[in-house]
């Protein structure tokens, strides 16, 4: 954290996007996290995701829940929406809202505690009911807020700051994701903005519940030799499965990738996902081969990243509550609110 | 790229632009943040060190340093150095007890100094300390030289070139005023040890026009303003034509109005980007209401009756050729009536009283050949600086040349090699007093640059003697202080520290940090998030980052030193450095003072 707020200089050749916005105008409030810490680094990936693919911040909603984590929503975007749920309770918020409006981006930022402990139930059926949001967990293996005690990620064996081992077994949200139907799973850590970025914009992009755990190191009681969650062991152990680049619609930008070695995904919204596989037999498109490739590299002490699944055929949460696609907000008084005879009538049903 | 060497003195040096700019490598930032902690004695004293003069420079230095302010980077205008130098001379204490002491028992080497100015004066104060006897000669009445007799009053009060002149002539100096020295020769054979020739471009260029030697209303722009200084003139016709686009011509032009002129035009044959004059010089003119008469080039003088009526000009227009040369086509002929005309077409050096066949080579101008490190003229144990070096340049390059030529003639004195020169050293300290807490100010002020206040336009011109620049107010100072952006306050990078969480990256208010794998320049120029565009600014590359082998790269063009890389930086591998640019003196050249120090340490 710093206490000085950071100056706003604008420079003549700071880049634009195609709304005329600059990187500072993605920005939020200073950060009041620790000097360091991964989620900082995962703010500044999202802020360069949402001003390359050009969102107005008021098409923007920002969810969280209590943590670390949490917090992180109020450092960027700060002319976007936000709500700060209940510990663990983000997925019925983001389910709330987006029944209201489905025409809005929703971008859920939560933690490893609020989303593997007080809120899996919540996050298991949030998966279930395909929401079309982005939802990051910033997996750093401790609760950080109350002094570092080992979360429901931190690995069997791995120490706390002050040598104590953990010994329960850990929850990767990854393959309980996959698991559970997820239509977009990715891995990856606040350390490599080349890879998250691109991860970001088609996890946005993705019609769906879009995943993606990033190991973001605890600088303060996290980033020390006994933990499997520090940024020199992360990049130690790091094995990349699928390098994902995303191509948004009507984009002039071409890239040339060797014939056959990449598999291209189109999105709903016109867009392209461009995986390209580093390990030769991984296939992003096949549940089973996904599971089985995270258990393996979690066995030999791996970190797979990347995008690790993608189904883009799977129907939505509006498509498949078959609600109205217009924001409430854009309904007439009279569609909104058809009056008492109406209301009656319905309520005759259930009599 | 290779890694960037930060040990090199001249490379942190080089990232405090104004420092860097200035010819006496004054330590701006360094005063500045004193006079914001209310030294102005220390203040005043750090400027002294390498500028001498700082209650001169800071009202007419010709401020080389405010150009090149990284102020000017980031928004209009730059921090008002110069006239923040004033504030530590008006406010500062008494300061004599706290210069080197004179050595009561000279050494026994004898020095002549030759025209009581700028230059002569620094090495004076330079080589009293060293024990010398300085035997100063000057032909004028007063010390001061081309500062006394070219500078007018109204922005240079005498009292203030008494003040810093006297405090040197007063340690020792033997002064011989009314005195020219008319043969160097003679000077050669008498039993100085070294001779320092500091008299200036005392000679201003003539414009021999038909008409020129007709009347006696024409005069000569420095030689004029000598008169006025010296009170031999006191009026002026009311019409002044003032032919010249440089700051004598605003000199000149300025001073027509406190003489009586009414109608004073400033006529100049190019354009105005082409005009010599500093903006600080040209802008106060023209709130005084000169006319500026652009593209128009004397052609004679109008003489009636043996007296002067005006000045005929063909009105140019320039075009260029070709080769990109700048060419003149006369499209109109016009007469300006006038009463006086004062020439500031340039000055050149002479030296009538330097025999040609005492074995110094003179070039093709009639200038003593001069070497650019040692001021030695091709004649041993002669040296040169100021105006009279290299033909005229300004007050704080003279005050540089007097440091080089005191080192000079020092090691000259004791036989050692002139060109065996210490180099520039440097000190580099942690700012950080706290977690967040440094030792300056570090957060960015957004106020503009504050005005000087002038004596009003309609009692200005009662007297040639009122100084019309009043000095910055307290209110204004204390404020003009913060927008120093404290360039010498160093980002400092330690690679093996570094475990690449890229919060430097995303906190830095001007995008000028990246971590990406090594490349050539271009590329990595490229790489920065706002990109580098400005190559006259350095790119800082880093050793092998120990994660993953890549660099952290930082365009120093526009850092504003806000220090949030280093606050965000969760293993001080950034951290804010105060850096001291040390530069060697004749002191510091002494083996004597320095074997004293060594024991004493």
């Amino acid at each position: 954290m710093s206490y000085i707020k950071k100056p706003k200089i604008l420079r003549d050749n700071a880049k634009r996007n195609e709304l005329g916005m600059t990187y500072t105008d993605y920005e939020g409030s200073m950060s009041t996290l620790c000097a360091g810490c991964g989620h900082d680094a995962i703010t500044g990936a999202i802020i360069e995701t949402v001003f390359d693919l050009n969102i107005p911040p008021h098409r923007m909603i920002k969810l969280s829940g209590i943590g670390c984590s949490s917090k992180t929503p109020a450092y960027f975007a700060n002319q976007s929406h936000g709500f700060n749920a209940v510990h663990g309770r983000m997925p019925s918020v983001a389910t709330g809202a987006q029944s209201a409006n489905s025409q809005m981006y929703y971008i859920g930022v939560s933690g490893d505690g609020d989303t593997l402990s007080i809120g899996i139930g919540q996050f298991a059926h949030a998966i279930r009911r395909n929401l079309n949001m982005l939802y990051i967990i910033e997996n750093n293996g401790v609760y950080g807020l109350t002094k570092g005690q080992f979360s429901a990620s931190a690995d069997i064996g791995s120490t706390a700051k002050k040598g104590a081992p953990n010994l329960q077994t850990p929850i990767d949200p990854c393959q309980m994701a996959i698991s559970l139907g997820a239509t977009f799973v990715a891995r990856s850590f606040s350390g490599d903005r080349e890879q998250l970025v691109p991860l970001l914009k088609s996890g946005l992009m993705h019609r769906g519940f879009a995943l993606i755990d990033v190991i973001s190191p605890c600088v303060t009681f996290n980033d020390h030799e006994g933990s499997t969650k520090s940024y020199i062991h992360t990049r130690e152990h790091i094995n990349e499965a699928v390098y994902t680049d995303y191509i948004h619609p009507l984009s002039e930008i071409k890239v040339d990738y060797p014939e056959g070695s990449t598999l291209e995904v189109d999105l709903h919204n016109g867009g392209k996902v461009i995986l390209s596989k580093a390990h030769k037999n991984y296939s992003p498109v096949n549940r089973s081969d996904a599971i089985r490739s995270v258990r393996e590299s979690d066995d030999r002490g791996e970190i797979l990243t990347g995008l690790l699944y993608i189904d883009e055929s799977q129907a939505d949460f509006i498509e498949n509550e078959n609600t109205i696609e217009t924001p409430l907000n854009e309904l007439s008084y009279q569609n909104l609110c058809p009056g008492s005879e109406k209301l009656a009538k319905l309520q005759q049903r259930y009599k | 790229m290779q890694p960037t060497n930060t040990k090199d003195p001249q490379y942190y040096h080089k990232v405090v632009d104004c420092q860097w700019g200035c010819p006496a490598h004054t330590d701006v930032p360094g005063y500045i943040r004193l006079i914001a902690q209310g030294k102005y004695t220390e203040s005043y004293m750090l400027n002294r060190e390498s500028n001498v003069f700082p209650g001169i420079l800071g009202r007419v230095c010709d401020r080389p340093c405010e150009p090149v302010c990284r102020r000017v980077r980031v928004e209009d205008e730059p921090v008002a150095i110069c006239r923040l130098k004033r504030v530590a001379d008006d406010l500062k204490g008494d300061y004599k007890h706290l210069l080197p002491p004179v050595p009561e028992t000279k050494n026994g080497k004898k020095i002549a100094c030759i025209g009581a100015g700028c230059a002569s004066l620094t090495v004076a104060n330079d080589l009293l300390p060293l024990g010398y006897e300085i035997d100063l000669f000057e032909s004028l009445p007063e010390t001061g030289g081309l500062i006394r007799s070219n500078i007018p009053k109204f922005r240079l009060p005498p009292r203030v070139i008494d003040e810093e002149f006297d405090v040197i002539v007063e340690r020792g100096v033997n002064l011989h005023l009314n005195h020219p020295i008319e043969s160097m020769k003679n000077l050669l054979e008498e039993d100085y040890n070294a001779i320092f020739v500091g008299t200036g471009a005392p000679k201003g260029r003539e414009l021999d026009l038909p008409g020129r030697y007709e009347s006696d209303q024409v005069f000569v722009g420095i030689a004029w303003l000598e008169s006025v200084a010296f009170e031999h003139i006191d009026s002026v016709g009311e019409r002044v034509v003032i032919i010249g686009g440089g700051n004598t011509a605003m000199d000149c032009c300025r001073s027509s109005l406190r003489l009586g002129g009414k109608d004073v035009k400033v006529v100049y044959r190019g354009s105005r980007d082409r005009m010599k004059s500093s903006d600080w010089e040209l802008e106060p003119a023209l709130d005084e209401d000169i006319d500026l008469i652009l593209n128009h080039s004397p052609e004679e003088y109008v003489v009636e009756n043996g007296k002067l009526v005006g000045m005929r000009f063909a009105k140019l227009k320039w075009d260029q050729d070709d080769n990109g040369k700048l060419t003149s086509e006369k499209i109109d002929e016009i007469v300006i009536p006038c009463d006086t005309v004062i020439l500031a077409i340039g000055q050149e050096n002479t030296f009538p009283w330097v025999e040609r066949d005492i074995g110094m080579e003179f070039d093709q101008w009639e200038v003593p050949v001069v070497d650019p490190v040692t001021y030695e003229s091709t004649v041993k144990g002669v040296f040169f600086g100021g105006d009279a070096a290299f033909g005229p340049k300004n007050i704080i390059e003279a005050v540089e040349h007097g440091h080089q030529a005191a080192i000079s003639i020092h090691k000259y004195c004791n036989t050692e090699p002139l060109t065996d020169r210490l180099d520039y050293g440097m000190n580099l300290m942690s700012a950080k007093m706290g977690l967040h807490e440094w030792s300056y100010s570090n957060d960015y002020d957004y106020d503009k640059r504050f005005e000087v206040p002038t004596v009003p336009m309609d009692s200005r011109f009662k007297d040639i003697n009122i100084e019309v620049e009043l000095g910055f107010e307290p209110g204004q100072f204390r404020r003009e202080v913060e927008r120093c952006l404290n360039c010498d306050i160093q980002t400092d990078f330690v690679a093996n520290l570094c475990i690449e969480c890229d919060a430097c990256i995303d906190v830095c208010p001007v995008d000028c940090l990246m971590i990406t794998d090594n490349a050539d320049e271009d590329v990595l120029r490229s790489k920065i998030k706002t990109p580098a565009e400005n190559p006259e600014q350095a790119l800082f590359v880093s050793e092998d980052l120990p994660h993953t082998g890549r660099v952290m790269l930082k365009d120093e063009d526009v850092c504003i030193h806000c220090g949030l890389c280093a606050e965000r930086c969760p293993t001080a591998a950034w951290d804010m450095k105060k850096f001291e640019l040390l530069i060697p003196y004749a002191m510091d050249e002494d083996k004597q003072t320095n074997a004293m120090q060594a024991e004493a340490v």
